[in-house]
C-alpha cells in the first residue's frame, strides 16, 4: 500500500487517458503499447512516432525516478520468473492483439466488444496467475 | 499541411502522449509491481490484504480517454489531418481469447505489462535491480512478439505489424490504413 489514498491514482489514470485521447484525437493513433513496441522494432512505415511514444515513456520512468525516488521498483518475483512472465506477455499480446492499454483503456473507451472480451479474460488469468503464484512463491502481497 | 510536416508533428505529438503517459503509470502505481500483484491477488480479498485502487486508474483513463474518442469520431479525422487509424471490430475468436488469457497468465507472474515494464526501463538508470527486472521483461517481450509473429499467416510487408487478429490495441491499423 505505497499509494495512499485514491486521488494518485485516479489522476495517473485520467493523465495517461488524457495522454491516449491526445493522440488519438491529434493524431489518429491508438496508444496500444504492446503494438507500438512491435511495430517500432519490425514495422515498416510509421515507425517516427512509435520510437518517439516509446522515447517518452522510458524518458517519464528516468524524470520519475529523479523526481520521485521509489516511482518505481523491481518484480518481487524472481528474475527467472519474470523473464517467463515477459514471454508470455510477447506471446499473448500479439496473439490477442494488444495489452492493458490497447484494450483496458482505448479499447474499452471505444466501448469495443472485443476490447471487453479481452479485457476480462486477461483480468481473469491475471488473477488467476496472482492467487497461484504467491501461494507457491510468497511475499508478492 | 504537408505529408512530411504531419508525419514530424505526429512524431512530437506520439513523444509528448508518451512522456504523459508514462508519468499516468507513474502516479497511478502501476509501475510498483508490488502493487500490480496486489490488485491481482484476489485472495486477498477474505482476508483485507487486496488492494482495489489499481481499477481507479482504469475507470479514470478511460473517464477522460471516451470523450476525447467521442469527439474524434465526430470530426471524422485527426487533427493533424489524415483518417482515425482505429481497428476494425473483428468478431471475438479464438485467438484473441487466448492470446488475452496468455498475457494475463504473465501480467499476473510478473506485475509487469508492457507500459510500466518501459517506463521501469528508464527508471532503472538509478537503480540497478530495477533495470535487471524491467529489461529481462521487455527483452523476454519482444522475443514474445516475434515468436508469436512467426506463428502468422505470411504477409509480405510488415508482416510482423499487421497481425490478423488486430484489435484494439492496434496500432496496426495505421499500416493498414496507409
Amino acid at each position: 500500500m505505497e499509494i495512499s489514498g485514491f486521488v494518485a491514482p485516479l489522476l495517473g489514470g485520467a493523465l495517461l487517458g488524457g495522454a491516449a485521447g491526445a493522440l488519438l484525437l491529434g493524431g489518429g493513433r491508438v496508444a496500444g503499447i504492446s503494438g507500438i513496441l512491435a511495430g517500432a522494432i519490425a514495422g515498416a512505415r510509421e515507425r517516427g512516432w512509435r520510437v518517439a511514444f516509446l522515447a517518452g515513456l522510458v524518458l517519464a520512468g528516468v524524470v520519475g525516478a529523479l523526481v520521485a525516488p521509489g516511482a518505481a521498483a523491481a518484480s518481487p518475483r524472481p528474475l527467472g520468473v519474470v523473464v517467463v512472465a515477459g514471454l508470455l506477455v510477447g506471446v499473448g499480446t500479439r496473439l490477442g492483439g494488444g495489452c492493458t492499454s490497447g484494450h483496458g483503456v482505448c479499447g474499452l473507451g471505444r466501448l469495443s466488444a472485443r476490447s471487453l472480451a479481452a479485457t476480462l479474460t486477461f483480468m481473469g488469468t491475471g488473477a488467476a496467475a496472482a492467487v497461484v503464484a504467491s501461494k507457491l512463491l510468497g511475499g508478492a502481497s | 499541411m504537408s505529408a512530411a510536416v504531419a508525419a514530424r508533428s505526429r512524431t512530437m505529438l506520439g513523444f509528448v502522449a508518451g512522456l504523459l503517459f508514462g508519468a499516468g503509470l507513474i502516479a497511478g502505481g502501476m509501475t510498483l509491481p508490488r502493487n500490480v500483484l496486489a490488485f491481482l491477488d484476489v485472495s486477498g480479498l477474505a482476508d483485507g490484504r487486496w488492494d482495489g485502487r489499481l481499477a481507479l486508474v482504469m475507470g479514470g483513463a478511460i473517464g477522460v480517454f471516451l470523450p476525447l474518442w467521442r469527439l474524434a469520431k465526430r470530426r471524422g479525422s485527426a487533427l493533424l489531418g489524415g483518417p482515425l487509424a482505429v481497428p476494425d471490430e473483428s468478431p471475438i475468436d479464438a485467438r484473441l481469447l487466448g492470446g488475452a488469457a496468455i498475457f494475463g497468465v504473465g501480467w499476473g507472474l510478473g506485475g509487469y505489462c508492457p507500459g510500466p515494464a518501459l517506463v521501469s526501463l528508464g527508471a532503472g538508470l538509478f537503480d540497478p535491480s530495477t533495470l535487471a527486472a524491467a529489461g529481462a521483461f521487455v527483452a523476454a517481450l519482444i522475443v514474445g512478439q516475434r515468436l508469436a509473429a512467426a506463428t502468422e499467416p505470411r504477409i509480405d510487408e510488415g508482416s510482423a505489424t499487421t497481425p490478423p487478429a488486430s484489435s484494439a490495441c492496434a496500432p496496426d491499423a495505421p499500416e493498414s490504413a496507409a
